[in-house]
């Protein structure tokens, strides 16, 4: 039978199907960070059931942390008791965390593949459904709540039920302009937040194929706001290439094994899917989102929408209720939207070509005196490769702060936040309701629209900027 | 956890789509390391005013759906983050039972080990129940999880489509970890092999 990527890594970590019960999926590789993790060592604790392998267990802190002063004590008590605690327990259990202090601290889907810890053909969670980020190398990565990371820490499996499989094929080239992000952004519009529910999505094509690894993490990492649980990518020798000589990859014989195992995952030819959704990557502008969920999303070039261009009357209403809640009119250019403040980080895009783009855009210019602009890089070492390129002379010296890593203000746990009303352009992956702080308006952008939105105060078509 | 009784009791109405998870629990209650205490920060953003004090404009605030255990809602419940505090804040608020066209998958998994139904209905569906709350807010609807039904005073009878093994979890209480630990010896089995076929997923770095 010709089977899909999916389906083959489904088959081979099927421990066992019972008649009457949910099949049992074997876990190779658990994540972990502070925010949804204790409830779960604290079940353990209280059933008296030991880690079942503590080597399948990479932890970090992210959420929290702050990025800057981090050499002061937290100052929020309660996050501070998060933190220590991740701490106490990845002690008591003897599990690999690379804490606030450790060279290799970063955002966990930024840190963990930048260590060969995830490998095509395994299956990955943590209790953070951005988990999916991983499914750029061909591993079955998907998000689980803390009851199910302490199954999966008590047993080294999950009860799961086989999902759906979506094809989304992006034939083509990508403009120099558009990147990852903005096919991510294209593929949300179309197919709406909820749908890839119930479906793991195979990206393929030709312009899959073209992106490199970074980018690849930043498609899959936002399969998610699409619904599906899981996004996959074909490994290829870019996924070789990035893994070979990584702390966790195969070493001598075990590459030459592993890797022929792994030229063995992609989708058979003729293999069926449930659903196919087709883009040409030429047709792929750079995206801005307008509303409150990431498939309010339109190309630069558009204006904003009006209510009463939706046909659904559950997006004509959303619709409304998104402009209310951004403060923008239907009609109006997209490029017309002012900025507070830009920030380019989190496991979307908070990688190393991601700092190179800005940087790039920068180069020679100024963040707009209107504009707070943000750097975050996502992982110790993300930083201090950038530093080694000078990346973060050029963005200092044009006006930006250049932080140290962590969620940051993706989510806005750790203090850094939007204020009420404040409008952002922001490279991470949720534009929803007080995501960035209550009252705060989120518009998610590639980090290149990022930067030049810094520079210029408003969106820019960077198509035609100079 | 709790198990799932059957029960009558009033069905609370919001009628928004894609509620998201970072509604239903914003992140600055997520610092805490205990799983409980999470009910009154449920919809925090919307439910409170700046002054603390509660947004009588917020659907949930009214007193004709005080004490509700039935949250109907629209399209796309639960989507965004995997945090299961989401699912603790709902159940620690009081509702037992949610109902929508469609959940998040995380969420929808996550209400299943929380001792939430989840009620996935049709459009049809859907609207006819919502019409039903409009026309008498603090409306009591029947959930008899056995006989997979919801019924409503106005004659409205839908068919709960569950995974039968789900609806037995919910309806003993049960334990998913002490299930899943019967089969230890096929899991230890899988390892076994896994070893032989994968071993460099088993060697520590070098």
């Amino acid at each position: 039978m010709k089977k899909t990527m999916y389906e083959k890594i489904w088959d081979s970590h099927l421990v066992h199907e019972p008649e009457n019960g949910t099949p049992i999926l074997y876990i190779d590789r658990h994540l972990m960070h502070e925010v949804t993790s204790p409830q779960a060592f604290e079940g353990l604790k209280i059933q008296q059931r030991p880690v079942r392998n503590k080597h399948s267990i990479l932890a970090t802190m992210d959420h929290c942390v702050p990025t800057v002063d981090r050499h002061l004590p937290i100052k929020d008590p309660i996050a501070a008791k998060q933190i220590q605690t991740m701490a106490d327990n990845c002690e008591e259990h003897d599990l690999l965390i690379y804490d606030m202090d450790n060279a290799n601290n970063g955002v966990i889907h930024i840190v963990v593949p930048e260590h060969g810890f995830i490998h095509p053909g395994m299956t990955a969670v943590c209790g953070d459904s951005h988990t999916a980020t991983h499914g750029a190398f061909g591993a079955l990565a998907f998000g689980i709540g803390t009851s199910e990371v302490e199954h999966v820490m008590a047993t080294q499996t999950l009860q799961q039920k086989k999902s759906k499989t979506m094809l989304v094929s992006v034939e083509g080239k990508l403009s120099q302009f558009s990147t990852a992000k903005d096919i991510a952004l294209a593929v949300i519009g179309k197919i709406g937040t909820a749908g890839g529910t119930g479906h793991v999505i195979e990206f393929a094509g030709s312009a899959i194929r073209d992106l490199t690894m970074e980018g690849r993490m930043t498609l899959c990492n936002m399969a998610i706001e699409g619904g599906a649980r899981a996004g996959l990518i074909a490994p290829d020798q870019t996924t070789f290439d990035y893994i070979e000589g990584k702390e966790f990859a195969p070493k001598g014989d075990h590459w030459a094994a592993a890797l022929a195992y792994w030229k063995s995952l992609p989708t058979d030819d003729g293999a069926k899917f449930d659903t196919i959704v087709e883009l040409v990557a030429e047709d792929i502008a750079p995206q801005v989102t307008w509303g409150t969920s990431p498939e309010q999303v339109s190309p630069v070039t558009a204006n904003v929408p009006s209510p009463t261009d939706f046909d659904d009357v559950i997006k004509s209403s959303a619709c409304k209720g998104a402009l209310s809640y951004m403060g923008i009119t239907a009609g109006a250019p997209i490029t017309d939207i002012k900025i507070d403040l830009v920030f380019v980080g989190s496991c979307t895009n908070g990688r190393i070509e991601d700092f190179r783009a800005i940087a790039e855009m920068t180069k020679g210019k100024k963040v707009s005196a209107a504009v707070q602009a943000i750097a975050v890089p996502g992982s110790y070492l993300v930083k201090e490769q950038a530093e080694k390129e000078g990346l973060d002379k050029i963005l200092m010296d044009a006006g930006w702060e250049w932080r140290e890593p962590g969620c940051s203000m993706c989510l806005a746990m750790n203090g850094d936040q939007l204020k009420e009303g404040q409008r952002s352009a922001s490279t991470s992956n949720r534009n929803f309701e007080g995501r960035q702080g209550k009252g705060g308006r989120t518009h998610l952008v590639s980090p290149a629209m990022a930067a030049a939105a810094a520079i210029e105060g408003h969106f820019v078509d960077i198509r035609n900027w100079a | 956890m709790k198990a799932y009784k059957n029960h009558t009791s009033v069905a609370a109405l919001m009628n928004r789509s894609n509620v998201d998870t970072d509604q239903i629990i914003p992140k600055q209650f997520l610092k805490k390391v205990e799983r409980t205490g999470f009910g009154i920060h449920l919809f925090h953003d919307w439910r409170f005013l700046d002054d603390g004090s509660e947004n009588p404009e917020f659907e949930l605030n009214k007193p004709a759906f005080k004490g509700a255990k039935i949250l109907v809602a629209g399209d796309n419940f639960g989507c965004g983050s995997s945090r299961e505090h989401a699912p603790w804040a709902i159940e620690d608020f009081g509702f037992n039972t949610v109902i929508s066209t469609s959940y998040a998958d995380i969420f929808y998994s996550n209400c299943f080990k929380n001792g939430i139904l989840p009620i996935r209905v049709s459009k049809d569906e859907l609207a006819a129940l919502m019409a039903e709350i409009e026309a008498n807010e603090g409306v009591e609807f029947t959930v008899d999880l056995p006989a997979q039904t919801v019924t409503t005073p106005g004659g409205i009878v839908i068919n709960i489509e569950v995974d039968p093994f789900r609806k037995q979890s919910l309806i003993e209480g049960a334990d998913d970890i002490s299930w899943t630990l019967k089969h230890e010896g096929k899991i230890t089995e899988f390892e076994a092999k896994n070893k032989q076929q994968f071993p460099w997923l088993w060697t520590e770095a070098n």
